[in-house]
């Protein structure tokens, strides 16, 4: 659990979803991914508990609002068969990379902690993913699979890509968010159109979450 | 809207999806496969589309193939990063080398259109001197192709995209005025020309490829950010809403979700048309000419799955070089903070550029040039660039994150040096087709090195010019891929010749960036274009000297293509 600063006060994006920033196709998509349950599909119930507790490490979430289902969106993108399209001689598909890099990590963590992974204090499931991000993981069970390339190139980038897929994450970082067919007007530095984000500066904050509640 | 377009054929019974009109159509003629056409053409991208154009504009009968679905952008495209992956070709392949190349978003497409319907619109042409890059500057190959004849033929593409671009262009012999007027600048693009000024270089808007003012049914654009995700609004001029209603109202046959799989050679040494996968069968179409432009990658991949007893190493390969010499682009960037709000999400990402080192010669040390240009990540792409090249991950990650709309960044478009090992062969495993899927091997040489560095010192003191704090470089990124059958003037080094003609089958021809002997500076797309439209003028000019190879039931093309026009 940690504090996240509130860089843009009361901004939604979600605020525009019946304005002219969304079209029908957009709401379509977007209406699908917030409807994800957190309850795994391609993965067993023992992968997707190591998932949600990798992913709590990658992209930390703040415990007063309702967490994107990091997990789910990365179960439902394998489900789903969306691949990257491209990997390195003997890296599996992308699906079975997870459950090879899942397994793996479970037995670095069984042999160093002799525990699961997502029984370990958030310290040690830090270390361990600091290791595999170095490369420093050389247990057998990686098989043709270097923990470095794994950690590159799915672990993190399937949960990262999850995270900043959703609404919450956009209102976060105060983007503007889907914009067809109105699009934008103001495009100079420090210029804003009435539909973006108001960045909280010095002392400013009240005037940001007016003006971000206008948001539509 | 009913249908789904990436599980059902719309291009049948007559008519295709109308680009311009939520669920509407266009008439469009239909072949019998049983009966040749004068062109198969695999592939509906940059090189394909224009070419199926241009050649039924010319009275040629054409069906274009396309693996991809044939979208209607304003109804199947959302504003949205991972919906639109469904634009890239994210078919399996391996990747291996000392620099293996990261594909799927960051190469090619799969969709009529090809990657045009992604691609960031940047609309350059290729300085004189790299069309003779060895015997001019002593690096690399010459291509058969004289530079002025390439001008009249850059004006062309211009005209037919309606190129937005600055009244004069700073680099380069003279050339027309852009037909669009210059897109406003963002604040990337802004940060981007005072850098340059600080430098005392020069810089100017980039010519883009999507509409500063009204076109007939699409409107201009309306600087919403997503263009390499698929533009929503058709101001994005790519193949799918400009070549491909013209090929089709010229009397071309657009065939989509139509995977090739095979060229058939006859006895002759001719080819006779090409078998393809649609609608959960194969299916063979009978043609006098088989063209391929399937992208760096899939073009080589099909030339050597269609191996015969008489050609067991592939198609077109008498040479040994279909699927060598392949060329990446170098794409490393500079990012840093400005104080200032940059929000670089608005409008297209690339609206200001420098091609200063790919015009001046002095102070390198290192063979080819490159251009830099301003960036605008989504945020699903700048989220994975910190993660994979800045390695932050955790509380860290979360707070890079927002400062996301400060962010400032310059990205080159550099010149790799082609290299015979660089290359696509085929690997063992399958695809969903049952073909060999395709191995890319990728290593930079030492020039390409050398001028990566160059660029992020040159960048770096661009980003310090406009007072960006907490500057880093992300080393590792290419982009366009080009090469892997080469076109020469001589068939013992080249796969084509300047026409794009196969040196080894007369009736096969290839026509996309794969035949780049040298990949220059800048972005590829516009020459693509060119050649396409030259290689189209090129067949009518053979055609009518009656030097144009035909199947076995060979009336001239000529009075073939008249005959198609009255039935
Ligand atoms: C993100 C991104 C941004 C880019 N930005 C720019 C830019 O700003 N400026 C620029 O000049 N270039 C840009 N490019 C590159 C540019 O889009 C390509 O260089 C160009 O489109 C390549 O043309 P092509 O004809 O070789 O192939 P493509 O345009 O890719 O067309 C190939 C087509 O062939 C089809 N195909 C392949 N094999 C088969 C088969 N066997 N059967 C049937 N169909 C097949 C594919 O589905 C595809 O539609 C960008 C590319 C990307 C990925
Ligand atoms: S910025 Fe312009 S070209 Fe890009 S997606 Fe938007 S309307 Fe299309």
């Amino acid at each position: 659990m940690h504090e996240r600063s509130d860089r843009y006060p009361g901004y939604d994006v979600l605020a525009k979803w019946s304005g002219p920033s969304w079209n029908d196709k957009t709401r379509e998509v977007i209406t699908r991914r917030l409807s994800i349950a957190p309850e795994p599909r391609f993965f067993t119930a023992d992968e997707y508990e190591t998932v949600v507790a990798i992913a709590d490490r990658i992209v930390p979430q703040p415990a007063d609002r309702p967490p994107v289902p990091i997990a789910a969106l990365v179960d439902r993108k394998l489900d789903d068969q969306i691949m990257d399209g491209f990997r390195r001689p003997g890296v599996p598909r992308d699906g079975e990379a997870w459950r090879l890099g899942l397994k793996a990590l479970n037995a670095e963590a069984a042999a160093a902690y002799g525990k699961r992974f997502a029984e370990l204090p958030e310290a040690l499931q830090d270390k361990l993913l600091r290791a595999a991000q170095s490369g420093e993981l050389a247990s057998g069970e990686w098989g043709g699979l270097r923990c470095e390339v794994f950690f590159r190139h799915r672990l993190g980038r399937d949960i990262v890509l999850a995270y900043y897929a959703h609404p919450t994450a956009w209102s976060e970082i105060g983007w503007g968010g889907p914009a067809s067919p109105r699009g934008y007007v103001r495009l100079g530095l420090d210029e804003r159109d009435p539909w973006e984000a108001a960045e909280a500066t010095d002392g400013g904050d009240a005037t940001a979450f007016r003006s971000n509640r206008r948001v539509r | 809207m009913s249908d789904d377009p990436l599980h059902m054929p719309r291009a049948c019974d007559g008519r295709a999806p109308d680009v311009f009109r939520p669920g509407g159509w266009v008439p469009m003629r239909q072949y019998r496969e049983s009966e040749p056409v004068d062109f198969a053409i695999v592939g509906t991208g940059a090189g394909g589309g224009t070419l199926a154009c241009k050649l039924a504009e010319h009275g040629f009968s054409v069906v274009a193939f396309d693996a991809g679905p044939y979208f209607r952008p304003l109804e199947d495209f959302a504003s949205d990063e991972s919906e639109q992956t469904k634009l890239y070709w994210t078919d399996d392949r391996i990747v291996d080398g000392d620099n293996p190349l990261q594909l799927g978003s960051n190469n090619s497409g799969k969709a009529v259109g090809g990657s045009t319907v992604h691609f960031a619109m940047v609309s350059l042409r290729f300085r004189p001197e790299w069309f003779k890059s060895r015997s001019v500057l002593g690096y690399g190959a010459d291509w058969p192709l004289d530079w002025r004849e390439m001008w009249d033929y850059y004006a062309e593409v211009e005209q037919a995209l309606k190129i937005a671009g600055p009244v004069t262009y700073p680099w380069g012999p003279r050339r027309p005025r852009y037909p669009y007027r210059a897109h406003p600048l963002n604040g990337a693009a802004r940060a981007l020309a005072k850098g340059c000024e600080a430098l005392g270089i020069k810089w100017t808007e980039t010519p883009l490829a999507t509409l500063s003012a009204p076109r007939g049914l699409a409107h201009p654009c309306v600087y919403r950010g997503f263009c390499v995700t698929g533009c929503s609004t058709n101001a994005k001029q790519s193949a799918l809403v400009t070549w491909i209603p013209r090929a089709i109202a010229a009397g071309a046959e657009i065939r989509d979700l139509a995977m090739v799989g095979r060229v058939e050679v006859e006895p002759s040494g001719l080819v006779s048309g090409v078998h393809y996968h649609r609608d959960g069968s194969w299916r063979f179409q009978r043609a006098r000419n088989v063209v391929v432009a399937g992208y760096a990658i899939e073009t080589p991949r099909l030339l050597l799955n269609s191996a015969t007893a008489r050609f067991p190493d592939g198609l077109a390969n008498s040479s040994g070089l279909v699927g060598k010499n392949l060329m990446a682009q170098s794409n490393q960037a500079v990012w840093g903070r400005l104080e200032q709000e940059v929000r670089s999400y608005k409008g297209p990402p690339s609206l200001a550029i420098t091609e200063h080192w790919n015009y001046e010669d002095k102070g390198k040390d290192f063979f080819g040039g490159y251009s830099y240009m301003s960036q605008g990540p989504l945020p699903q792409l700048w989220a994975n660039t910190l993660f994979s090249a800045r390695g932050l991950w955790g509380e860290s990650l979360v707070e890079a994150m927002k400062d996301y709309n400060h962010v400032v960044g310059l990205k080159i478009v550099g010149e790799m040096l082609p290299q015979e090992s660089n290359r696509v062969t085929l690997s063992d495993e399958v695809d969903q087709y049952g073909l060999r899927i395709p191995r890319i091997t990728y290593s930079w040489c030492d020039n390409d090195k050398r001028l990566i560095d160059h660029s992020l010192k040159f960048m770096r003191r661009a980003l310090e010019a406009v007072d960006a704090s907490d500057i880093w470089i992300q080393d590792d990124d290419t982009c366009h891929l080009n090469g892997t059958a080469r076109m020469g003037s001589d068939a013992r080094s080249s796969v084509v010749d300047a026409d794009c003609r196969s040196w080894d089958i007369p009736n096969l021809w290839i026509c996309d960036g794969s035949v780049f002997p040298t990949v220059g500076g800048a972005n590829p797309s516009l020459t693509i274009q060119a050649i396409a439209c030259r290689t189209a003028d090129r067949i009518r000019a053979l055609a009518s000297r009656g030097e144009l190879e035909a199947g076995s039931s060979r009336p001239s093309i000529q009075r073939r293509s008249i005959e198609v026009q009255r039935s």
